[in-house]
């Protein structure tokens, strides 16, 4: 049952994942990344007790509300990246696959590695390790830099939950998400600040 | 009472209150006050002895318990707290005359008492979720609201983030080496995995083009003081590594690692230096090359290395701090750092122009100056493990020293008959004064910061014995 719902978090994260690297819409973002926290504490259930690994979706949740309320009181409109190149679908589409047959090669290897953390957690992790990393690569717009960046160390809590059970490194993590969401924050009420000055 | 308590979580409360003060000056005297006080108390009040005070006993544990883990202030850390805290003094000291001192005050000792929290949590390795908050906090100290952040931040953010997990995953497999010494496979792969989590903290080539973008985007005032703390931290944190783990400690790869590492840090640091046209770049560029001398002193078999590791640190933190101070006051009169505007502006601010000068040469290794006697120290050395490698440590000098030079010739370059205009302030001149002459007294008098630094290999149990 419970490697049931493992695959169903996997599956969840490849659709999360592609999704923020495909979608332009700042709400969408903000909703797959907030899907993807489920995804991740249902990773982190088999590892964790149910009362630790909800501080990770809590967290995630907060952090992805803090981004949604942020960018949703900015003036400006969403920067599609149109001068960003490679900006094609098409493009992202094969660079996810590329990710996805890195990570289908790596799994068995890491899994192994991690103690035999289990070839769901494993796969999951390293997809959101990967995706995120390939997100880094994509953007230089905030918004998308810190969903990159929450995004990568959500794999990497992810696979760390299963070597590391300590309270105050998970609290420790999640005060990390937290200010991430905030500095991501501040960082765009910085960016917007040259937009209002000159409207 | 506890040192943890005394040394991380008091400062992180009162940094808290000083948000509230908005005086440049108060906050400059209050935050050097307490840095200073927070110095004297970890250089000269003993931790886990009792002392009596009058008809009172105290003693200052040395740790203090959260969640199940402990925050640990050695009894042989003081020197080393005393370090941190006084040199962070000199950029809370320095902040006024910056216009600085309401961000870099507060959010500056909060950083430098998580660093200090970094040095204490047990198990060590757990440091880098402390650096990674100091490193969120940095963020804020940078930037302002008001002005939308560079490239340089952005890459900052990414940089010293993706080190973290890194760091991470490699205690935890150093912890499997330890118990099967005979897995190469794992060893190397931990290895690679710390290797990489340092590379990103330090900036090691070719990770730190962050360092050059923000030194122009930023006030370099703060960019210095983050350029001094995280990286001198980060490589106390690094050495626990060594100290730590006996199979790393011995491994000639490992030696092989630091050396190269280092010299490149060194060389492509200077002799970048040497043809940058912008005075913030090429303190940029110094800071790289100073951080790669640190990298190469770990390379030397460690009762010489650790020694010249802790020498260099206060030669980095005054350097630092008077360069980046000379550059902000410089800022202050011209549009850009640009040698084309920089031109000639030792006659509108003379200490800043002598003090960037010094600074240089500082960390060029010149005679006289702070820097050498560290410098020479691990050149002599180096020179005993391979020449080779000393000759590359002396061509990134000379890219350090030619930049200097040509500094000199940018800033005095001015038009004929054009007459001297002071225009710095009397804290500006005051500041920069006391920090060149102290450039002086450490490199006339090296054995003068011995008191706080000839008991600091004692912290690392294998290490520097």
């Amino acid at each position: 049952m419970s490697l049931t719902f493992s695959w169903i978090a996997v599956v969840m994260i490849i659709i999360t994942s592609i999704g923020l690297l495909l979608v332009r819409d700042w709400r969408s973002s903000i909703i797959l990344l907030s899907v993807q926290y489920v995804a991740m504490f249902i990773l982190c259930l088999q590892h964790w007790p149910l009362g630790m690994a909800s501080v990770k979706v809590v967290a995630g949740w907060m952090s992805a509300a803090i981004l949604g309320m942020t960018r949703s009181g900015l003036s400006i409109l969403d920067i599609d990246e149109k001068n960003n190149w490679p900006r094609g679908r098409l493009f992202r589409i094969f660079a996810a696959g590329m990710v996805g047959i890195i990570v289908a090669g790596a799994a068995p290897g890491v899994n192994t590695i991690m103690a035999d953390a289990g070839i769901t957690v494993t796969v999951g992790g390293l997809l959101l390790i990967g995706m995120g990393l390939l997100h880094l690569g994509l953007t230089a717009h905030i918004l998308r830099v810190t969903i990159g960046l929450m995004t990568v160390l959500s794999g990497f809590e992810t696979l760390y939950a299963t070597v590391e059970g300590s309270v105050l490194v998970a609290a420790l993590l999640a005060v990390i998400n937290l200010g991430l969401a905030l500095v991501g924050s501040y960082l765009m009420l910085a960016s917007n600040a040259k937009e209002v000055e000159s409207t | 009472m506890n040192a943890p308590t005394i040394w991380i979580i008091a400062p992180i409360a009162i940094s808290i209150l000083l948000l509230l003060i908005s005086n440049q000056r108060v906050l400059s005297i209050l935050g050097g006050v307490i840095a200073v006080t927070l110095a004297l108390l970890a250089q000269f009040v003993p931790i886990e002895e009792a002392m009596l005070i009058g008809p009172l006993s105290l003693k200052i544990d040395s740790s203090l318990s959260i969640l199940g883990r402990a925050l640990i202030i050695q009894p042989a850390e003081g020197s080393l707290l005393a370090l941190i805290y006084g040199a962070a003094a000199l950029w809370f000291f320095g902040a006024e005359a910056s216009k600085t001192a309401t961000r870099i005050v507060p959010l500056g000792l909060i950083i430098t008492a998580l660093m200090v929290a970094s040095i204490a949590v047990q198990p060590f390795l757990f440091a880098a979720l402390f650096i990674e908050m100091a490193i969120l906090l940095a963020i804020p100290l940078m930037t302002s609201i008001d002005t939308p952040p560079g490239k340089g931040v952005i890459r900052f953010l990414i940089y010293q983030t993706l080190a973290m997990p890194f760091i991470l995953l490699a205690g935890w497999l150093l912890v499997g080496v330890e118990a099967s010494p005979g897995d190469l496979a794992l060893a190397a792969q931990s290895a690679s995995m710390l290797g990489l989590g340092f590379a990103f903290l330090l900036a090691i080539f070719p990770l730190y083009n962050w360092v050059p973008m923000l030194m122009e985007e930023t006030s370099p005032f703060i960019v210095g003081f983050l350029l001094w703390i995280l990286p001198t931290v980060t490589i106390i944190f690094g050495a626990g590594f060594l100290d730590r783990y006996a199979w790393l400690r011995s491994s000639p790869q490992l030696v092989t690692s630091f050396q190269f590492a280092g010299l490149l840090m060194v060389v492509t640091g200077g002799i970048f230096a040497a043809f940058q046209r912008h005075l913030g770049r090429i303190m940029a560029y110094g800071s790289i090359a100073e951080t790669g001398f640190s990298i190469l002193a770990l390379s030397l078999d460690s009762r010489l290395g650790i020694p010249i590791l802790f020498l260099l640190i206060p030669a980095r933190a005054l350097a630092l701090a008077v360069w980046s101070l000379s550059l902000t006051v410089i800022k202050e009169h011209i549009e850009t750092m640009r040698f084309g505007a920089s031109r000639g502006i030792l006659r509108i601010t003379p200490f800043a122009g002598v003090g960037i000068i010094l600074a240089t040469l500082s960390t060029s290794a010149f005679p006289l100056l702070a820097g050498f006697p560290a410098r020479l120290a691990l050149w002599e050395n180096l020179s005993r493990v391979s020449i080779n490698a000393a000759l590359w440590m002396g061509i990134g000098i000379v890219g350090l020293l030619t930049s200097a030079f040509r500094s000199l010739a940018v800033i005095s370059m001015a038009e004929e008959y054009t007459s001297w205009e002071p225009r710095e302030s009397l804290t500006q001149m005051v500041m920069l004064g006391l920090g060149m002459i102290g450039l002086f007294i450490l490199g006339l008098f090296p054995q003068t910061a011995q008191f706080l630094l000839s008991n600091l290999p004692a912290m690392f149990e294998h290490l520097g014995h």
